[in-house]
């Protein structure tokens, strides 16, 4: 191996009208031939602003302000503007996130192929063709002499983002950034990218800078793996010796906080050192009294048995696309006579790929859609569904909802406050407005948050502390079930162990019963005591979640369970 | 205050020369223009306070310019700076009223056919098609015909502003509603409004709290263009003679008297409030355009 790209001392700044931003400072790294380079980090930590230093695309108004940047001899800051275009996509290339966005859509595959053939390359069109199909063939899309004619459109997202590499080697790179290349697509097609990668760089001598969020994935290709966090490098070496037994004390909290698929745990190790602000405190130390009082009042309302919640036979369809003017739609069937039990004061998990029914499941259950066939029973009592469910019935309080993105969750132009503060008035649990902001205040500290930032905006908060801001508003209706649709997907993986723990602890305090969507299978075993695994809508799989990840049953359990990358060899 | 100095927008404001410059103008006239009852040296609608002998006088600078009359007289001696002023300020109110009202009727029925969908959202929707096919001078032209129609003839002539108001707002909803519309469904998918549903809220509290605060932006940029669109087009009506009459004179109707004088040598009878009118708009569209430049960070350099 020789060292095809070596980074010396690198240096990023944004300047703007704060000061200047230091978004990487002395970063030094070396990629070899036919080496995979794993970079990993939370948001922010510059992993993608180093992709973009070396291929010259530094969104403005960044700038490379120190170090060096040498691709096999060459200097890349020396470069004019036109030279630096011509090695961009020469000799090296760059794989994006999703390959819904990166291809366009309005072009055949076989054009976006010749064009960038051509681009590079003295070929007449007969002979971009033939060596577009061999590069086709080579990323493993079958028959692909009739595929190129295709949109990618026509294409899966796992078959899109192969044209994707086909496209980014179709001149013979040295060199391909991949940045998070995997994370839009479900496990099993991960899988099936990440060993194309892994055999592109071997076969064809290509060194990978691979940048991604997933220590997962890292794991099952990554040759050298760089840990970097707010711009600078904390620690690098061989993958296997980094993940397992790391040495400086960041690395040992992220993996730490990695949920581990082989077994569970209580609860996650307190990372000792994140960029959040208190991460956990409020739970390790002795309550405050305010705490105290969120805790007593939520006890009085909740206090009492646990309930249960069923869902029997759930059928939702939506209208299909039209083929004909004459023909109804064939409908589209999301959810086919699904049955699913929450236990009291247990943790429902629901598992399933992309398109598999969770979300449309969460949704049928607090009535935002109403199902075409099947019941909902809270106690064994009946819920009605859809819209037949009245504005002010009762199983509106009881049932309450952590989303997915908090990004959106919270209104972003009301006040903590007030955002908090809307169940009790809503539900008129309490009517006394002091008394309001006083467990407004108290269930802050409750979820480890300060009470004095109860009068400032969602944005001046972090992803993780606006999660707890909308636990918090959940908490606050009183609920019997809490519904959690992916509560962590959007956050980075000490920030999610921290939301995780906080649910952990709030369940076993409160006896709450919670339904727990994920893709993530280790997400889900740490938290889950039944499971459901769904598929195009039905259920696969469901019963104990220990019993199901030591034994699993079905066939695409099996699966499911051996592509999941783990962090942990086992 | 320091906070308020160093926000982004007021930040970018000091920044932006033709947005200090615009706001200077625009606040300059709107001022003045309220307050002209008080520094008007003349009511141009009182016929008794202007003499016959001091008429087609020249501006100031020009030679038989007198000191009295800075902007000079026209053919009835009436002061063309007072005359302005009452002008502006007449044209400024039925601009306001009529874009408050294209606000108030545009947002809610936009807001509502975006929140509620199906049938509400094609009714509303077609009838802002068709309105949109018909030019906004010729909403206001039939709305005025038929007011003169249906009103006794001196009913109408006490309600002219009150017609011209309503023909200018029904002639600008349109473009309200479509903002207002559009930015719904994008709010309405987000999860804090899917939250505020689960919880069982009224849809009017949903929207009125929940999703207007959300969509204000866009719509306080239609706010300023609609407003120098509504100034225009009174300007326009004014000036076609369907507007207000010469004894009241708007801008546009000082435009109109004006252009008797266009080859007469007695130039500013016409220039001068012609001009006032083309600066009073570009202000107000350039204050427009900032404010575009702050709720779409995406336009900034």
């Amino acid at each position: 191996m020789s060292t095809l790209l070596h980074i010396e001392n690198l240096g990023v700044t944004f300047p703007s009208r704060h000061g200047e931003f230091q978004a990487l400072s002395a970063v030094d790294l070396q990629v070899q031939r036919g080496q995979i380079h794993g970079l990993v980090g939370q948001s922010g930590a510059g992993k993608s602003t180093i992709g973009a230093a070396v291929i010259g695309l530094l969104s403005a108004p960044g700038y490379v302000s120190s170090g060096q940047l040498i691709l096999d001899g060459l200097d890349l800051r020396s470069l004019s503007p036109v030279q630096a275009h011509e090695l961009r996509g020469d000799r090296i290339s760059m794989i994006f996130q999703d390959p819904q966005t990166s291809l366009n859509p309005l072009m055949t595959v076989e054009q976006q192929l010749i064009e960038t053939i051509q681009s590079h390359r003295d070929l007449d069109d007969d002979a971009a063709r033939v060596r577009a199909v061999e590069l086709l063939t080579e990323t493993g899309i079958e028959n692909a002499s009739v595929r190129i004619k295709a949109y990618p459109h026509q294409f899966s997202g796992g078959m899109r983002q192969r044209v994707v590499i086909a496209l980014a080697i179709c001149t013979d790179p040295e060199l391909i950034i991949a940045d998070e290349p995997t994370t839009a697509l479900d496990v099993a097609v991960q899988s099936q990218v990440l060993d194309l990668i892994k055999d592109l760089a071997r076969r064809r001598d290509i060194g990978f800078l691979l940048i991604t969020h997933d220590i997962g994935v890292i794991a099952q290709v990554a040759d050298v793996v760089t840990v970097l966090r707010d711009g600078k490098l904390i620690e690098h070496g061989p993958t296997e010796q980094v993940l397992q037994n790391p040495s400086e004390s960041y690395t040992q909290s992220l993996m730490a906080a990695v949920p581990r698929l082989d077994k569970k745990l209580a609860r996650f190790l307190n990372p000792e050192e994140t960029s959040e602000l208190d991460p956990d405190i409020s739970l390790q130390r002795a309550p405050t009294d305010r705490g105290e009082m969120a805790e007593e009042w939520l006890m009085a309302g909740v206090a009492r048995e646990a309930s249960s919640l069923r869902a029997d036979n759930i059928t939702v369809k939506f209208a299909g696309q039209r083929q004909s003017l004459w023909r109804r739609p064939e409908p589209f069937v999301a959810l086919k006579n699904v049955s699913v039990e929450a236990r009291a004061a247990k943790v429902l998990g629901i598992v399933g790929e992309s398109g598999s029914g969770k979300s449309t499941l969460a949704k049928v259950i607090t009535g935002l859609i109403k199902p075409h066939g099947g019941t909902l029973s809270l106690d064994g009592q009946q819920l009605p569904t859809g819209k037949t469910r009245s504005r002010n019935h009762p199983s509106r309080r009881w049932v309450q909802m952590v989303f997915q993105d908090p990004y959106s969750s919270l209104n972003a132009r009301h006040r903590i406050g007030d955002i908090l503060a809307e169940p009790l008035q809503h539900f008129s649990l309490e009517t006394d407005a002091t008394k309001r902001r006083q467990l407004v205040q108290a269930t802050l500290e409750l979820v480890g948050l300060d009470a004095g930032q109860i009068d400032r905006y969602p944005h001046q908060f972090s992803g993780g502390q606006r999660q707890r801001i909308a636990i918090a508003r959940a908490l606050l209706a009183r609920p019997k079930v809490l519904l959690c649709d992916e509560p962590t997907s959007a956050l980075d993986v000490s920030i999610q162990a921290q939301v995780l723990n906080l649910l952990k602890d709030l369940q076993a305090q409160f006896g709450l019963t919670i339904i727990f969507i994920s893709h993530n299978l280790a997400v889900v075993r740490q938290m889950a005591d039944d499971i459901v695994v769904l598929r195009n809508g039905q259920v696969v799989e469901s019963g104990d979640s220990e019993l199901f990840f030591s034994q699993p049953s079905a066939e695409y359990s099996k699966e499911l369970l051996a592509l999941t990358p783990s962090a942990f060899s086992s | 205050m320091t906070n308020f100095w160093n926000s982004d927008s007021v930040w970018l404001f000091r920044h932006r020369p033709t947005a200090i410059i615009a706001a200077i103008v625009a606040v300059l006239i709107i001022g003045s223009a309220a307050a002209a009852p008080w520094i008007a040296i003349a009511n141009p609608y009182d016929l008794s306070t202007f003499n016959l002998m001091d008429g087609l006088l020249p501006p100031l600078w020009q030679s038989g310019g007198q000191a009295q009359f800075v902007l000079g007289t026209d053919d009835q001696g009436r002061d063309m700076v007072s005359a302005i002023l009452y002008g502006a300020r007449l044209s400024l109110i039925i601009g306001l009223s009529a874009m408050a009202i294209a606000a108030v009727l545009g947002v809610g029925l936009g807001m509502s056919a975006g929140y509620f969908g199906g049938w509400l959202d094609t009714i509303v929707m077609r009838i802002a098609d068709i309105q949109l096919a018909l030019p906004a001078i010729l909403t206001a032209l039939l709305i005025d015909g038929i007011a003169r129609g249906v009103l006794e003839q001196e009913t109408h002539q006490s309600l002219r502003v009150v017609v011209l108001i309503t023909a200018i707002a029904l002639s600008l909803w349109v473009n309200f509603a479509r903002t207002a519309r559009a930015s719904v469904l994008v709010e309405r998918n987000k999860e804090y409004v899917q939250a505020a549903e689960m919880m069982g809220q009224h849809p009017v509290r949903i929207m009125s709290r929940h999703i207007l605060p959300n969509i204000l932006g866009p719509l306080l940029v239609i706010m300023t263009v609609d407003l120098a669109s509504a100034i225009l087009l009174e300007a326009t009506l004014s000036f076609l003679g369907i507007g207000l009459p010469a004894d009241s004179p708007s801008l546009g109707t000082l435009i109109r008297i004006g252009m008797q004088f266009l080859f007469s040598g007695e130039w500013w009878i016409l220039w001068v409030p012609t001009l006032f009118l083309v600066m009073l708009v570009v202000a107000i569209n350039l204050l427009g355009d900032f404010l575009r430049e702050v709720f779409n960070p995406r336009l900034r350099r």
